[in-house]
């Protein structure tokens, strides 16, 4: 792949001027190279995490080893395919995974792909809340602290994001708790709603997967608000976490970008100080947050997983961690695989997003 | 994490005159003719360090002998074994506020917190070591065979480690922790589970920043005339390469102990630790304590979570400060009275 990425750009893309063809045929190119090594690094992953599942023994064992009799275990086993060869089922599952299955679980009988559907969209809703949290909050501080480096502010907003780095999910969260819905009262404690609200969003005729969305389509304000309120800690949790990446990342880039020659002739020209920093110095030390962003999705998948328990937020993380309490590890392996799938295609995006940005990224 | 990058060129002089250079030069150049103790990777970035920067380093440096010594004294400090829930026959009873007896209140199990926050410690301490030295084992290892020898077996080991690089390292981990052991297991059982499922998932960093650098002084002439006069490869590699190549290896070092720590708490928090009589860890109590918060009982969660960030905090903050000491455009620079960006 990476050596057709090398070849001059064929005769599609002979467009009349040297830069337009140039730039028009890389993009292109660069976007498809960088799409189809989507494919190996999904493949690899299915792999790895297919036969380390399968290191241990089967699922059938595994969820109800020791409730049924060896005989009855074997019965079950040779139903669902477990006694073939291992690479005969690695195939066989890799050829489910194409046409979309990505098999049954065990313990409610539903396929995994029908888990993925109804709880994925309530995993995006968070992420998608905590990426807002996280550049509402990392963008701004990262470029004051940078503005002062060195001085106070800089060193009580640099602290603050280790703080924010070295605080788990799970105990934000739980500080969170304490503090705005047991203490103050402000926010309900878990969920994604309250019974009330539910009942108005069960109404709805074809729901999509974001609650928000439902809620503001039925322009009912309660129901908004009581969506928003259920959202609130939860995002800000998983939100602070990247958001202290991102005020680092500003901060480095900033202080890079502010010693520019281009910076410091724009002062000698006069420019404003604070435009200085929101237009000259800001925009290109954005690029690498678009870049972080994609490896930030893995991490904020991770980070989902243990929100999602934390709020008792129905997601894809908190069914996740239920599969795993109950040894159902097909679902287990399903959803994983799934969660890889995502953060592929998310990083693809990203890397496209990039490039279309900053020209001097290709391949 | 950012890999540290030489100084741009001209950027406006202002680093201190021969030190810029000697980084420029290298970080064995640096202090060349100090004694080897002042050019041990932490004391010589001390040395190096001003103002507030020096004192986020001592700020970190001061955390993690606490977190050690912790761990190193934990019978002494604790006032019960982590997992008694008695005394002298009496026992402790379950969700106790605060008291003289248990300065840091019970838990719903009926454990006393404060034991378990301290014995915690060598829990942390524990899978940290281990999974940082096997992945640092392992990545060099392989980051150094892949970027000599080259060809296939680099290709695929490349491919390999930006796959695994790619995936959400807690699902990575999780994984991991049920193939090791199934999900629950004893003490140091635990602890190995842990530690590998944590290594599996640094290993491709180390590789990843010791390849690159191998490939890049594979083509420097010192390496040519080493293979000239004959010299075997693993002397070159092991010597020639390794030497030069180990440069950035004390901050991922540090940041992935951070991780460590982190990660093992997630791995507890989910159900997939180290079982309670086994041994004391800070992520299994905060799950445990995650029902308790509702009805407001905020002891048993917050003391293990105030763990966990100032183990992390110590650590990441030596991290912080070494990368960017290491890192020109971002060192503290002593600055003339008055002079003003």
């Amino acid at each position: 792949m990476t050596a057709a990425a090398e070849t001059q750009p064929g005769p599609a893309a002979s467009a009349p001027s040297r830069s337009s063809r140039r730039s028009g045929g890389g993009l292109g190119r660069y976007v498809l190279t960088r799409f189809l090594l989507i494919i190996p690094t999904v493949l690899i992953l299915m792999t790895v995490v297919f036969f380390l599942m399968r290191i241990t023994g089967d699922p059938i064992t595994a969820a109800l080893g020791g409730r049924l009799t060896p005989d009855e275990l074997a019965a079950r086993r040779a139903e669902a395919g477990y006694d073939r060869p291992l690479i005969i089922q690695y195939l066989d599952y890799l050829g489910g995974v194409l046409r979309g299955d990505f098999g049954t679980s065990y313990t409610d009988g539903r396929p995994v792909s029908a888990i993925l559907l109804q709880y994925g969209g309530a995993t995006a809703e968070l992420v998608l809340y905590a990426i807002v949290v996280a550049l509402v909050v990392g963008v701004p501080l990262g470029m004051i602290a940078a503005r002062n480096r060195d001085r106070w502010g800089d060193l009580a907003l640099r602290v603050l994001a280790i703080l924010g780095y070295a605080t788990p999910v799970f105990f934000v969260g739980l500080l969170l708790k304490l503090v705005f819905s047991v203490g103050l009262g402000w926010f309900p404690v878990a969920g994604r709603l309250s019974t009330g609200g539910e009942r108005t969003m069960g109404s709805i005729l074809n729901p999509s997967p974001f609650y928000l969305l439902d809620a503001i389509r039925l322009g009912d304000p309660a129901l908004i608000g009581d969506v928003l309120r259920h959202a609130a800690l939860p995002a800000v949790a998983l939100g602070l976490l990247t958001g202290g990446i991102f005020l680092r990342l500003v901060r480095t880039n900033m202080i890079g970008t502010l010693e520019m020659p281009y910076v410091d002739s724009a002062r000698s020209r006069g420019v404003a100080e604070s435009r200085l920093t929101t237009r000259h110095a800001l925009r290109p030390a954005l690029i690498p947050i678009i870049t972080v962003m994609g490896m930030q999705v893995a991490m904020m998948l991770g980070g989902a997983v243990l929100t999602e328990t934390t709020f008792e937020w129905r997601g894809l993380g908190y069914q996740l961690a239920e599969y795993m309490a109950a040894r159902d590890y097909v679902a287990v392996q399903g959803i994983v695989m799934m969660l890889a799938v995502i953060v592929a295609v998310s990083n693809f995006l990203v890397d496209v997003i990039a490039a279309l940005i900053d020209p001097r990224v290709r391949y | 994490m950012t890999i540290p990058n030489p100084a741009p060129p001209g950027a406006d002089g202002g680093l201190q005159g021969d030190e810029s250079v000697a980084v420029q030069a290298g970080a064995v150049a640096a202090t060349a003719h100090a004694p080897w103790y002042l050019r041990l990777p932490i004391v010589s970035h001390l040395r190096r360090s001003v103002g507030l920067q020096r004192g986020m380093l001592i700020a970190g440096l001061v955390l993690v002998a606490g977190l050690l010594l912790t761990a190193l004294l934990a019978p002494l400090i604790a006032p019960y074994p982590f997992a008694a829930t008695s005394a002298d026959g009496t026992a402790f009873g379950t969700q106790q506020p605060p008291s003289a007896a248990h300065p840091l209140g019970t838990t719903v199990a009926g454990y006393d917190v404060l034991s378990r926050v301290v014995f915690g410690t060598r829990t942390a301490v524990a899978v940290m070591a281990c999974a940082v030295v096997a992945s640092l084992f392992l990545g060099v290892l392989l980051g150094l065979i892949s970027g000599y020898v080259g060809g296939w077996l680099d290709r695929i080991l490349v491919m390999l480690a930006d796959a695994i690089y790619a995936f959400p390292s807690l699902l990575l981990a999780i994984v991991m922790s049920i193939v090791i052991s199934g999900g629950q297991s004893s003490a140091w059982g635990g602890i190995l589970a842990a530690a590998l499922s944590i290594t599996v998932v640094f290993v491709p960093q180390y590789f990843r920043v010791i390849r690159a650098e191998v490939v890049r002084l594979k083509a420097e002439p010192f390496v040519e005339a080493a293979k000239v006069i004959g010299t075997p490869h693993r002397r070159v590699m092991g010597t020639h390469l390794l030497r030069n190549a180990t440069r950035t290896l004390p901050l991922i070092f540090t940041l992935n102990s951070s991780e460590a720590i982190l990660t093992l708490a997630a791995l507890g928090f989910l159900g997939f630790g180290i079982e309670p009589t086994s041994a004391a860890e800070w992520g299994y109590d905060l799950n445990r304590a995650m029902a308790d918060a509702t009805s407001g009982i905020w002891w048993t969660g917050l003391f293990p979570g105030l763990a966990i960030v100032a183990a992390v905090l110590g650590v990441t903050l030596v991290g912080e400060s070494v990368n960017d000491l290491d890192d020109p455009r971002l060192r503290s620079r002593r600055r003339r009275k008055g002079a003003r960006r």
